[in-house]
């Protein structure tokens, strides 16, 4: 078999961008997951793990490797960061019947990863109810030092807040030539993740769907680069 | 329909060719043509046809005679009878050449007072129409290979099917070299399967090899080669084609023939009617501006090519129809035979790429076989020139390269399996008899129609985790079934291979700034500023790639439907424009709809260049440009290659001079920019012409060759087909838009979902996103076969390669120079226009356009402090 995927494998390897959010030290990890270092806490988003077999149920056989794929991920992430707290930030699973979809081997994987660590999942739209046969507890909403922590970002929040749910991503325009990638999305105010499923999708920043979200001149899209982030200003970011 | 009016050597009577049709012939003051007569007299012998004819050879009427007479003779419906089913089916390329066939084939229909009723049934045909249809089938059915697809599909295809006689496929040489072609072939097979005594009949144009189309036209049997019988018809009139000589600077490299456009519109006046042929529909919106810019008599020209809106497509046909035009600029959109008004002039812009496609354009210029056709070429810049005097030395209007069929793709053979069991349960050992009979297919091996099979059942992976949601099934007796009627419900609404690239439709609208008329010179509207919520709607101009789009801001102008549009912003899949003016506006590009020259054009220019005695006729700043390459740097031989390098800035320059066609190049490129890397060269980048490859580095290309540090021997040598292409094919992005394209003809990726609507983009994503984990995970799925497969011999031109690579081994030249040489300034100029996406320059885009590390610290300070 040919080595994998250098953006799958390689996760550990990419330099991580230090951002001062909501009073807090992190690092947006190019892998599309956030450390925050005072809390040791790794936080993932919009796993979307099963989302291979969700789709297969309507017969479309969308490969069955996704699950894997993205635990072996967030595997060599929990091994760079090696944390005491692993947030996974909604739609952890495609669709609620997902967890009970999960291959033995994956569950051994999760219960690999939630070894010796809280585990928590935050409940998103996708799965609603609380996984289970899995390791961690649930929870809808979370706040750790006056930050929230929720899938679907509220525009009424005051507070500092992080969320999932839109799978942000960008489009910059340089010379006529399009890059077009998952990002990190904040003003400061709010930060949106990046989805870490392999078979997620994205939903471009300049989407009517994040309006009223940001303060759009303070907005910074963190992109994902193959070894870093690239933070970019909303100016440069094609239709915002 | 052009009819004969030349008399023939045999009499119509000893074909004996009913009353009515005698009548009709003699009244015309017309005989039947012979090769109308042989085709008729190979049907009432049973056998399928081949008939390779010119335009204007009077090939539909020749394809129809059978049918008309079949028709006639046939016995009267006893009352109370059942309803027939169809007895003639025509398969046409373009849903407007099957109306066109209805409204020609309906003229001698009527004047020979024949019980025939004809139809079309295209995707355009209504609900109900259709419905009809299938209770009260017309005798000759006119349709398209999609259409043909779907109603196999349904249960009732032994009934509808039941009276079939004749197929008639029309324009048979560009429908089978295509996946269309392979899906089509694969729905006769199930018409042979239904009805084994069917005749078939094929219209084609001249081609390299006949005997591929006329297998295609009969069953095929294991190891025994079957074809159908062939009627030529000679050309006719040789064409006249000439050059065009302009006063005017021919250009280096570029593919605009600006410099053209004076002379051009002169020819436009001395002709009655003037057909444009353009290659790409970004240079049809370019030439189309320019020659409106000068048009000081407003002679009626007018644009056409596939993206615009069809109404306005109708609109221009119609005029042309009328003659009410001097001239039509258009894209291959014109290149199939539709019926036009009295055209008595071909321009073509730019190099044709390939001697058939010229034959084809040049005959749109004539309807009769026995007048010349005459046409004139618009090389684009100076190796174009060299191309299309090479191209009329060869005498050219020959076939010499159409492609070849090729073996049937495997997503489309997916795609036939579940329509199969769609019309019904099968037997794997009968379906895949019926599937080898097709000359696409006919060495397809078992056990990959069996990783198909399982990839319809249940996506084929290794690991079998989706069995329990398979599509179709084994039952006990042994057949195939669907498991659910939605299974058919979802296939008929993705059947098909036609894929595009995601487009969003153009809509005027009011623009944004200024009183709402289309804005003055000098006054642009203010970029940036957001569409507005009050947008409303006008009318629909056509159809624009979504990735071009995504380089607009709101303010920004482009050329669309000859117009300069000023874009406002995009809603749902809509994007909004408005009138503007602007001298600058954007072309949009296209994906795909570049032509490399092909092999024998290519060889063609070679042998020219070889000798110089053929340059004087060549326009004399041609011949001075090759007497200075001669002069200053070599001039190859036509087996040889010549590689020059030199220095230039602070980078040092390879081009070699490969003559292989632009997607040959490409290939070239990448794998030699993997060789250089390991030799320690250095290389930075790369573009790759028709005709030559550039790579520039950092370290001495010359000098590195000179003292042997780098050999070209090894550098071209064969090998490098074997693990870096393989290596470099599995990341190429090349390999991934293939897949898209895999994936969703063989149904992985549905196009179409009942009531979800998902836009192309993001339909692209995750595409990739399932590539990648194909890729790491089984490498070997019958998915990534088929893309391997067709990247290869599409995108990638890898036989080209190889061909390239197997001719110049022991003799490459090489030419350590100073400076550039006269030969490399083409392609010197295209540096920086083109380049290959690929992560590194991804990455190094983001790196541009990302906040520099000092604005990052002051901000980080503002929030520290």
């Amino acid at each position: 078999m040919r080595p994998a995927l250098k953006s799958i494998s390689d996760t550990h390897s990419g330099k991580a961008f230090a951002l001062r959010f909501g009073g807090q030290n992190m690092l947006l990890d190019p892998a599309g997951v956030l450390f925050l270092q005072d809390f040791n806490a790794l936080i993932v988003s919009d796993m979307h793990l099963e989302k291979g077999s969700s789709f297969a149920r309507r017969g479309q056989f969308l490969p069955p490797y996704d699950t894997a794929a993205t635990l072996d991920r967030l595997g060599a992430l929990i091994e760079k960061y090696a944390p005491d707290i692993i947030i996974s930030l909604g739609d952890s699973f495609h669709d609620d019947q997902g967890s009970h979809r999960l291959a033995d081997s994956a569950i051994n994987q999760i219960n690999e990863l939630a070894k010796n660590r809280r585990f928590i999942w935050v409940t998103g739209n996708h799965d609603p109810s609380p996984p289970e046969h899995l390791p961690g507890e649930c929870a809808n909403e979370l706040s750790l030092a006056g930050i929230v922590l929720r899938h679907i970002a509220n525009p009424q929040e005051k507070a500092a807040e992080i969320s999932g749910h839109y799978h942000p991503c960008a489009t910059i325009s340089v010379r006529s030539k399009n890059v077009r990638r998952p990002c990190f999305a904040c003003d400061g105010q709010r930060l949106i993740m990046p989805a870490f499923g392999v078979m997620t999708g994205g939903l471009n920043l300049a989407d009517r769907a994040y309006h009223g979200l940001f303060n759009r001149s303070a907005l910074r899209a963190y992109m994902q680069g193959r070894d870093q982030i690239y933070a970019i200003e909303a100016k440069n970011i094609s239709g915002c | 329909m052009n009819l004969a009016n030349t008399t023939t050597l045999e009499s119509a009577a000893a074909f004996h060719l009913p009353p009515q049709f005698m009548g009709w012939f003699s009244a015309k003051g017309w005989q039947p043509r012979a090769h109308q007569l042989e085709l008729l007299a190979n049907a009432e012998a049973g056998k399928s046809t081949l008939l390779i004819a010119p335009t204007g050879a009077g090939k539909t009427l020749a394809g129809f005679l059978p049918a008309l007479v079949d028709i006639v003779r046939r016995d009267k419906p006893k009352p109370g009878e059942i309803k027939r089913g169809i007895h003639t089916l025509y398969i046409s390329p373009l849903k407007a050449l099957a109306v066109d066939i209805e409204r020609n084939l309906g003229t001698p229909i009527m004047e020979m007072n024949l019980p025939v009723r004809v139809e079309t049934r295209t995707g355009d045909t209504p609900a109900s129409k259709r419905q009809r249809q299938k209770i009260d089938p017309p005798d000759i059915l006119l349709t398209t290979p999609e259409q043909l697809s779907l109603l196999l599909s349904h249960k009732d295809a032994d009934r509808f099917f039941g009276d079939l006689r004749y197929v008639i496929f029309d324009e048979l040489h560009s429908l089978v070299t295509s996946k269309r072609g392979h899906l089509l072939s694969l729905a006769l097979t199930r018409l042979w399967a239904l009805r084994p005594s069917i005749q078939t009949i094929g219209l084609s144009a001249t081609v390299a090899d006949p005997d591929d189309l006329r297998r295609w036209l009969v069953p095929q049997k294991i190891d025994e080669d079957q074809r159908s019988e062939l009627v030529m018809v000679d050309g006719g009139a040789k064409p006249n084609i000439t050059i065009l000589t302009s006063e005017n600077r021919i250009p280096w490299s570029g593919h605009s023939a600006r410099y053209a456009m004076e002379d051009v519109l002169a020819a436009i006046k001395q002709h009655k009617t003037a057909l444009i042929f353009v290659n790409t529909r970004s240079q049809a919106e370019l030439i189309f501006r320019e020659l409106w810019t000068i048009n000081e008599d407003s002679l009626p020209i007018a644009l056409h090519h596939g993206s615009l809106d069809v109404s306005q497509r109708r609109r221009v046909e119609e005029a042309m129809q009328k003659n009410a035009l001097r001239a039509v600029v258009a894209t291959s959109t014109l290149d199939l035979g539709i019926d036009w008004g009295d055209v008595d002039l071909v321009l073509h812009i730019g190099s044709p790429k390939g001697a058939s496609r010229l034959a084809q354009r040049i005959g749109r210029a004539n309807h009769r076989m026995d007048e010349a056709s005459r046409a004139i070429l618009v090389p684009a810049n100076r190796f174009e020139v060299m191309e299309c005097q090479a191209a009329l030395d060869a005498n050219y209007l020959g076939a010499q390269d159409t492609p070849p069929v090729g073996n049937g793709a495997l997503d489309v053979l997916c795609q036939h399996i579940l329509g199969a069991a769609c019309a019904g349960p099968f037997f794997d050992d009968a379906l895949y008899g019926e599937i080898i009979s097709a000359a696409p297919y006919a060495y397809l091996p078992r056990e990959t129609f069996d990783e198909c099979l399982q990839f319809v059942a249940n996506g084929g992976y290794a690991l079998r985790a989706y069995e329990r949601y398979a599509r179709i099934r084994q039952t006990a007796d042994g057949s195939w079934r669907i498991t659910h009627p939605s299974v058919a419900q979802q296939y008929r609404l993705n059947a098909g291979t036609i894929i595009e690239a995601p487009m969003l439709n153009i809509r005027m609208t009011r623009a944004k700034t200024g009183s709402g008329n289309s804005g003055k010179p000098g006054q642009p509207g203010k970029p940036g500023q957001p569409a507005s919520n009050a947008m409303r709607g006008g009318p629909t101009l056509g159809k624009i790639e979504e990735l071009f789009l995504e380089t607009l801001m709101p303010g920004d102008t482009f050329l669309f439907a000859g117009k300069v549009l000023r874009f406002e912003g995009i809603r749902e899949n809509e994007c909004y424009v408005s009138n503007a003016q602007s001298l600058d506006a954007k072309i949009p590009y296209y994906a795909g709809g570049k032509f490399p020259t092909t092999t024998y054009l290519s060889e063609q220019v070679r042998n020219m260049l070889e000798k110089p005695e053929t340059w004087d006729k060549l326009p004399t700043q041609v011949s001075q440009w090759l007497g200075y390459q001669k002069h200053f740097s070599v001039i190859p031989k036509a087996g040889e290659m010549l590689v020059e390098t030199f220095p230039r800035g602070d980078r040092f320059y390879m081009v070699a001079y490969a003559f292989e066609g632009r997607l040959a190049h490409q290939t070239l490129c990448m794998l030699l920019t993997r060789r250089m890397e390991r030799a320690g060269a250095r290389p930075i980048g790369f573009v790759a012409s028709d005709y030559c490859v550039a790579i520039w580095g950092l370290r001495d290309f010359g000098a590195m060759i000179n003292n042997a540090t780098m050999r070209l021997g090894d550098l071209f040598n064969e090998d490098m087909l074997g693990d870096d292409l393989e290596e470099w094919l599995d990341e190429s992005f090349i390999f991934k838009r293939t897949f898209r394209q895999c994936a969703m003809i063989a149904g992985l990726i549905e196009k179409r979902h009942p009531g979800k609507e998902k836009s192309g983009r993001q339909m692209t994503v995750s595409a990739d996103l399932i590539y990648d984990v194909l890729r790491s995970h089984e490498p070997n799925h019958i998915l990534m076969q088929a893309t391997r497969s067709d990247a290869r011999a599409g995108f990638l031109d890898v036989a080209r390669v190889g061909a390239l690579l197997a001719r110049i081994k022991g003799k490459i030249i090489h030419k350590n120079l100073e400076q550039i040489s006269p030969l490399a300034v083409p392609v010197m100029l295209e540096v920086g226009k083109e380049s290959i996406a690929s992560e590194e320059t991804s990455d190094a885009l983001m790196a541009e356009a990302a906040m520099s590390a000092e604005a990052l610290v002051m901000e980080a300070m503002g929030q520290f402090f």
